[in-house]
């Protein structure tokens, strides 16, 4: 076996052409996090409008830009990227693995997302963002009642979409691959567990989306009917390919989020985790049911009763294995001893949120009742309570809890826990109101309300509690930059805790694992320092380790469906074939070039630790 | 000491009061809390069936976990590990049965009363009124009885009225949350959906679907009238076919029929018969309101003529400043508000 040199690259070029699963998953925070921020700004803009009645700072069509921007950029640009940092981070660590199965589409997943990403936000700045909500419904967005905007959300997200694909398929090959000797798929930590569910729903979903963006493309640039009434087309199909997505996107949202609250309890309980079998199977059928359940979206679009009635019933089904999972958490806590760190706090206040967002969830299931809840502000507070009061929450636990493993230094506890205090009360002040507000007949998506209609109260404290986000928001911000600069080294396992990743040092090294371990038991490290050991038991020889070289093709790649993004927007073929043509050309090199990597030699002192 | 404690612990469940109270207004009515109708109530009924089972569940769950974060927090000098428990079979079949038997309660009614909203009332049983969506207002017709409104609708109490929706242009959804809940109305399609309101009174109406720039402006009213009262509004509505203009108003009438007859009807019996692109403004000078939601005076009025855009943004009407002039805008305002059906 030849050794190849080790091409050794620094500053921009490095993170430009990084295939390495850690790097790009800093890279997967950072940009969330950018596009968190942005999502975030828009948010508090909507709250401000909000904050009186008959205001007018953001009034008519640039109320539904930001509207519609917040809920896409939320969950296609913030929500999913943050959770694929997590995963990239985390995930082969877990599973004593030293890379993903497929590092170079690792990279290209990442750039697929974060061009599709941008492209969607230059809508700003070239022509107004698009306008027809983050579900786009046909006809509003069609192209007779909208402008430029849908464009770049249609080929934004189709590029976007691209690259979350390519990452769940990704994901789905490692877990069932590249997992070190006895760990088997009884013994994968909750959160690999979760990821490797969620990544099939990602397999499933997404071409779901694919093929509706697709369709409204046509519609849109190419002169076709799918959803134009007047030409024997149908708006229903629109909404049925979208919630086909977009009722597995919450799932792909929240598994990942449950797969974190059952790690940091378990570690921060000092136990494992309580029914694992059940926590797994219940995982397993909340992916499968989330399949299942898509028309509940759509109860008011006037299926019949006997669709109502059946969607409305497997809803329903879906409390079970949650609350299996919930009472799970409680009784791995039970009999415990809990530390409140920063990240446990954060998991702690998940609990009791969830279970709220949960509950109006089972509420909305009912179909006549929704038909008082639906597109009022009840569903916002209640999507609020499961995307923020879950995941979110979900990932600044996940967040504190592996910010050592990622960066090496533990985030300061202090700031966390003032951090926290300022979300967690003003995410409560904002989303707890709003379900009084739908009920009392505010519709969402409004840009303003009128006096005297009952509805003053609640938007203030809204718009206060916005604010107090903001301010925990910032306080994290703050925490990073501190931490930085400061902040305290960590140890390779500095929390006590029970996994794989925490067996290695802090952050990982380059090729992960010097040796690949061997595992004898669910919550592999755990088991060892239960058996008195340091370290885990070794399944290889010391030796050479194999790497998969940098490459700068992925985001050419990219760019050139970036580039063509343009064109077919603007009709510009010329441009659309430049553009398709960089990617093609970068395809075929990519083909015929044999890669062979290089070979790596584990650090010594490391090894001896 | 305890009386301070007590009031502390209050202090929530008033603020969720003094919330919900504020939803209680008088006429007109807005809120889902306060149904005026068997469709509302049934509804309400449910909701607060599943809240009830839902806040069994929340205060099971908030019992386990406060008791468990107090009692077993890691004190300071607290060595030794744990019982690593692997799990429960008797407690997880607890907990997986008992929320099947709480859902298979709440879904029997559930289906039940979903079959009954979907129920279709034929001419016999009910008032039949067609609407129609449009950017942003509301057309309503009433087949059987050869009339149609915009914007005001108007029904005789404790009778069923089968609505029958659809929309012209983009999906928007009709709501009145004080009679009961919404139906989408899609172009292309029509949807069925029956309320009923027990006692007169003015029920404020939504559009709840995203429907463009001023989406949050397309607000209509819901009147409700005593059976007697409502005929005798029909007959107002069927006469302003043979309505005759008083003679200080046919300068406007004049202004009228050359810029705006186009568009609007102010004939009841006409309505859709002319082009349906504007609301019918028969009876407009008894709107309380402009356009769904602007206090309705001549100042007003006379602004909407001349800026449609500057109040409701994204309507269709043309802006009639300078292309009408200041006294043929004051003699059209002076015209509309003879369009009473009085």
């Amino acid at each position: 076996m030849a050794t190849h040199a080790h091409p050794k690259r620094t500053g921009l070029w490095d993170w430009l052409t990084t295939v390495d699963h850690k790097k790009i998953g800093i890279l997967y925070l950072i940009a969330g996090g950018f596009f968190f921020l942005i999502g975030g700004l828009e948010a508090l803009l909507m709250r401000i409008q909000l904050m009186y009645p008959n205001q007018e700072i953001f009034v008519g069509g640039s109320f539904n830009q930001l509207l519609t921007m917040h809920g896409t950029t939320m969950i296609f640009l913030a929500a999913m990227p943050i959770i694929f940092a997590l995963m990239n981070a985390i995930v082969p660590l877990q599973i004593g693995a030293r890379d993903v199965a497929f590092p170079f589409l690792n990279s290209l997943g990442f750039w697929l997302f974060f061009l599709g990403g941008l492209l969607l936000n230059l809508s700003w700045f070239l022509g107004g963002a698009p306008d027809a909500g983050w579900t786009a419904y046909l006809p509003l967005s069609g192209k007779n009642y909208s402008g430029m905007g849908v464009d770049f959300y249609v080929l934004g997200l189709q590029i976007a979409g691209i690259g979350t694909w390519i990452g769940g398929i990704n994901f789905l090959v490692t877990i069932i691959n590249m997992r070190a000797p006895g760990l088997t798929f009884m013994r994968l930590p909750m959160f690999t567990w979760s990821v490797f569910v969620t990544s099939a729903l990602i397999l499933f979903a997404f071409p779901a989306i694919t093929v509706s963006l697709v369709l409204l493309m046509f519609d849109r640039l190419f002169g076709g009917a799918f959803f134009e009434p007047a030409l024997g087309g149908n708006i229903v199909i629109w909404q049925h390919l979208f919630w086909v997505f977009g009722h597995p996107e919450v799932y792909i949202l929240i598994l990942p989020a449950f797969g974190v609250i059952s790690e940091v309890i378990a570690t921060f309980s000092k136990k494992r985790i309580f029914g694992y079998s059940a926590m797994v199977f219940a995982t397993v059928l909340i992916g499968f049911l989330g399949f299942m359940v898509w028309v509940h979206h759509m109860f008011t679009v006037g299926l019949g009763p006997v669709a109502n009635s059946l969607f409305s019933i497997a809803t329903m089904l879906i409390a079970v294995p949650t609350g299996i999972k919930i009472f799970n958490w409680l009784f791995t806590m039970w009999g415990g001893q809990i530390r409140f760190t920063a990240a446990n706090l954060w998991a702690v206040g998940f609990l009791p949120t969830f279970v709220i967002g949960g509950m109006t969830g089972v509420m909305l299931s009912v179909p006549p009742a929704d038909y008082q809840f639906h597109d009022s502000y009840f569903v916002v507070a209640h999507f609020h309570y499961t995307i923020v009061g879950g995941m979110v929450f979900a990932l600044f636990a996940g967040l504190h809890y592996w910010w050592p493993k990622m960066f090496g230094k533990i985030l300061n506890e202090t700031l966390g826990k003032i951090g926290f205090w300022f979300f967690f009360i003003g995410f409560h002040l904002t989303f707890f109101p709003q379900h009084f507000l739908g009920l009392m007949g505010m519709p969402r998506r409004v840009f303003t309300f009128l006096p005297n209609q009952g509805l003053e109260l609640g938007n203030f404290i809204s718009t206060i509690g916005a604010f107090s986000m903001t301010i925990g928001t910032l306080v994290f911000l703050y925490n990073v930059i501190v931490t930085a600069t400061r902040g305290e080294k960590a140890s390779n396992d500095p929390w006590d805790a029970r996994t794989l990743e925490w067996t290695i040092s802090s952050p990982a090294p380059e090729y992960n694992f010097a040796q690949t371990p061997l595992v004898r038991g669910l919550d592999a490290f755990w088991v060892e320092k239960m058996a008195g050991k340091k370290k885990m038991t070794p399944a290889e020889p010391l030796g050479e380790i194999h790497m998969p070289s940098p490459s700068i093709l992925p985001f050419i790649m990219s760019l050139g469906l970036f580039i063509a993004g343009f064109g077919f927007m603007h009709h510009a073929y010329l441009i659309v074939i430049i553009g398709l043509g960089t990617t093609v050309v970068c395809m075929f090199l990519r083909s015929i070039y044999d890669d062979p990597g290089y070979h790596v030699h584990p650090d010594e002192e490391e090894v001896k630790a | 000491m305890s009386r301070w404690n007590l009031s502390w612990r209050l202090l929530p469940l008033l603020a969720v009061m003094m919330l919900v109270l504020t939803g209680c207004a008088q006429d007109p009515y807005l809120s889902a809390l306060d149904p005026k109708g068997p469709v509302a109530s049934a509804q309400l009924s449910l909701i607060m069936l599943s809240l009830y089972i839902m806040i069994g569940v929340f205060v099971v769950v908030m019992v386990i976990y406060v008791y468990v974060l107090f009692r077993f927090r890691k004190r300071p000098g607290q060595t030794g590990i744990p019982e690593q428990v692997e799990g429960n079979h008797k407690l997880e079949i607890i907990w997986t049965v008992i929320p099947l038997i709480l859902l298979a309660v709440l879904a029997v009614p559930t289906v039940s009363l979903t079959f009954d909203l979907a129920e279709k009332h034929s001419t016999e049983e009910a008032l039949q009124v067609k609407v129609t969506a449009h950017q942003f207002w509301w057309e309503f017709e009433y087949p059987d009885l050869e009339i149609s409104a915009g914007q005001d609708l108007y029904i005789p109490t404790g009778q069923k009225i089968q609505f029958q929706v659809t929309a012209k242009d983009v999906m928007h959804a009709i709501w009145i949350p004080a009679l009961g809940g919404k139906i989408d109305t899609n172009p292309g399609m029509t949807n069925n959906m029956w309320l009923q309101a027990d006692k007169p009174g003015t029920y404020k109406g939504k559009c709840a679907e995203l429907c463009g720039p001023s989406h949050a402006l397309m607000d209509f009213k819901v009147i409700a009238l005593e059976p007697a009262e409502f005929d005798k509004w029909v007959n107002n509505m069927k006469a302003t076919a043979t309505k005759t203009v008083p003679a200080s108003a046919q300068a406007g009438q004049e202004v009228f029929n050359q810029s705006c007859i186009g568009c609007h009807a102010v004939d009841a019996t006409k309505g859709v018969k002319v082009p349906d692109i504007a609301p019918n403004l028969a009876g407009f000078a008894d709107r309380t309101v402009l356009a769904g939601f602007i206090e309705h005076n001549n100042e007003n009025l006379a602004q909407w003529i001349k800026n449609p855009q500057s109040l409701k943004p994204g309507n269709l009407m043309p802006a009639f400043e300078g292309k009408l002039d200041e006294q043929q805008i004051n003699d059209l305002v002076e015209y509309m508000n003879t369009l009473t059906l009085e």
